[in-house]
């Protein structure tokens, strides 16, 4: 029975004319019954999903709460030696997680709010009636298409100190900044761009969900006279909080994960003046620069518990909602 | 009505504006591509007064490794592409088809991973991949991102909506469950396929994280991480850095310009649809 499955999986990958050939295993009369064959089936279609997330996935989570234990030493092999809890503690006393801890807080809450009500805003907008929808999409959809990579590289040529961005605002006599190198506006510089970048792609979740809202909720705010800002905050926005619940979330995730960005901005070192350093750009130094990676394993361990309890807290303060009925 | 023409304008006035302040950072990259390095220092010119291709075919002889470390994109994405879709496929299906022992589990286990922040398994994966030998190898970055959570799940709420005749029929002519999968259920689900190959294309493009854990030798660098390289050697050189990004970015905007409404339904399936 194996063997011959094994022919039809590779078969069948062959772009071949569909030939159906008669089985001569019918179904009815199998001795080893219908159930069986079930799951034998099921596993064979679940087997490389099976092997991948087993040895990628739950394999790694189990070793990182090991290694998270242990001080590793990566000369000739792996060698391990116990350090109990030394690794979670150390974290308490590290200057430089303090900082990675305070600069994500400080992006997460300026970010993640600006960007979903951004998103919201602009997909009301378009949501409304007006001509040329497709290609506002298509253009707010770029930098969702567009590589962090280059994204970077496009704003830190535009945050220049005599570069577009500048130039532009003191055309407008508006006070100029020194983006890149000025550790109090680092992190900012980043934000915006990351708004930027994010925001339509909320967008686009806000606005398949704004076009589901049925025409008659709002016919009757529109016969007591509401204008278009009080049906947006009476019907649209509680209607959607389901929708901003995800977004949230998703936002959250995302921002707690900042690597890209600040590697790229800084040359991976966090700088000027560690105003870049991120969680994840830490746990990334300690592992791959200093190859401490039982302390970053604790530190990632501790990076993980951290979403899930943001993203718990927000399940609790938005109710139970849930998105996929 | 007077006041359904403000808030139209308004709208307008919003969308307009918003568009212009997305679509500038890319023209200004795409200008500044074909601008001389003599004008990129003399300071601003929004239009290049000296129009001219040489950065592009600079970018490639001052890095010989570019056209490389295309190519190592190339094969990588289109591994991670063929494979992401037949197999999230196939769990997709199983997960929504075949009723085997334990599939509740396997399902749980399926949207628990999709809680999982990728940091945490990003050292033990390395350490398991280095025990391999596949650190600096292509295999490295496509094996353990050949299946996607979040992909096998929508393919799953893909296939409970799926008519059940047509399998049913299929199997009364005596093809195998492989058979009918691979000759009947497939091809008549294209446009999630399109959705997902479109979502994996871009994740694997762009990717950075990955490729520059599991990548130290530059000949074995994808775009992503070579296009850092050119920044870290040439950093005053913004004419070949935006000619090199415009040459990155362009494989993503075409497949953007010809499946964009496959686009929207990705998106709007990771929404909860």
């Amino acid at each position: 029975m194996e063997p011959a499955k094994q022919n039809e999986y590779s078969e069948s990958f062959k772009p071949k004319k569909p030939k159906p050939k008669i089985n001569p295993k019918a179904p009815k009369k199998h001795p080893m019954g219908k159930k069986l064959k079930e799951s034998l089936s099921g596993y064979l279609f679940m087997s490389p999903t099976i092997f991948t997330l087993g040895i990628f996935v739950v394999v790694p989570i189990l070793y990182a709460l090991f290694l998270s234990f242990n001080d590793v030493d990566l000369l000739g092999g792996i060698g391990y030696e116990f350090l109990g809890l030394d690794n979670y503690t150390r974290t308490i006393d590290d200057e430089r997680a303090k900082i990675a801890l305070l600069n994500t807080a400080e992006y997460v809450a300026i970010v993640v709010p600006v960007q979903t009500i951004l998103a919201l805003l602009l997909a009301a907008a378009l949501n409304s009636n007006i001509k040329g929808k497709n290609l506002f999409r298509i253009i707010f959809f770029l930098p969702t298409v567009t590589s962090s990579a280059v994204l970077t590289l496009i704003f830190m040529w535009m945050y220049y100190p005599d570069g577009l961005i500048n130039n532009f605002l003191s055309f407008l006599h508006l006070p100029t900044y020194d983006w890149l190198s000025n550790p109090a506006i680092a992190l900012r510089s980043i934000m915006i761009m990351n708004i930027w970048a994010t925001a339509p792609f909320f967008m686009v979740i806000y606005l398949a969900a704004m076009q589901d809202i049925s025409d008659t909720v709002y016919e009757a705010a529109t016969i007591d006279g509401a204008n278009w800002w009080q049906k947006f905050i009476y019907i649209t926005v509680p209607i959607l909080k389901p929708v901003t619940f995800f977004v949230v979330i998703m936002g959250l995730i995302g921002t707690f994960q900042l690597f890209d960005q600040s590697y790229i901005f800084s040359g991976g070192s966090g700088g000027p003046n560690s105003s870049t350093l991120t969680i994840v750009l830490l746990i990334y130094q300690y592992a791959f620069q200093s190859l401490d990676m039982g302390y970053a394993s604790a530190l990632a361990v501790g990076l993980a518990i951290l979403i899930m309890v943001v993203t718990v807290i927000q399940k609790v303060f938005f109710g139970e909602e849930k998105l996929h009925d | 009505m007077n006041k359904k023409r403000i808030t139209s304008i308004l709208v307008y006035t919003i969308l307009i504006g918003y568009a212009v302040i997305t679509f500038i950072p890319f023209l200004w990259a795409v200008l500044s591509s074909f601008k001389p390095l003599s004008e990129i220092v003399s300071g601003i010119t929004f239009i290049p007064e000296n129009f001219t291709l040489g950065n592009y075919t600079e970018v490639f002889s001052r890095e010989p490794l570019f056209f490389r470390w295309m190519l190592n994109s190339v094969i990588i994405t289109a591994c991670m592409v063929a494979l992401n879709i037949v197999f999230n496929s196939m769990a997709g299906y199983a997960l929504a088809r075949i009723r085997f022992a334990g599939r509740k589990f396997w399902f749980f286990l399926i949207l628990a991973v999709l809680m999982i922040p990728f940091q945490v398994t990003l050292i033990p994966s390395y350490l398991i991949l280095k025990t391999f030998g596949w650190l600096n190898t292509y295999q490295g970055l496509i094996i353990p991102g050949m299946v996607n959570a979040t992909f096998i799940f929508m393919m799953r709420q893909f296939f409970l909506n799926f008519p059940k005749e047509l399998e049913e029929a299929a199997q009364m002519d005596g093809l195998s469950r492989f058979g009918t999968f691979f000759r009947i259920v497939m091809p008549l689900a294209k446009p999630a396929l399109a959705a997902q190959a479109v979502f994996i294309f871009m994740s694997s493009w762009n990717d950075f994280m990955r490729p520059l854990i599991i990548m130290s030798d530059k000949d074995m660098f994808t775009l992503t991480l070579g296009l850092n390289t050119f920044k870290g050697q040439y950093i005053s050189y913004w004419n070949l850095i935006m000619a090199a990004s415009t040459l990155m970015t362009l494989p993503s905007l075409l497949i953007y310009a010809f499946f964009n409404r496959f686009f929207i339904k990705g998106v709007t399936f990771t929404g909860g649809k």
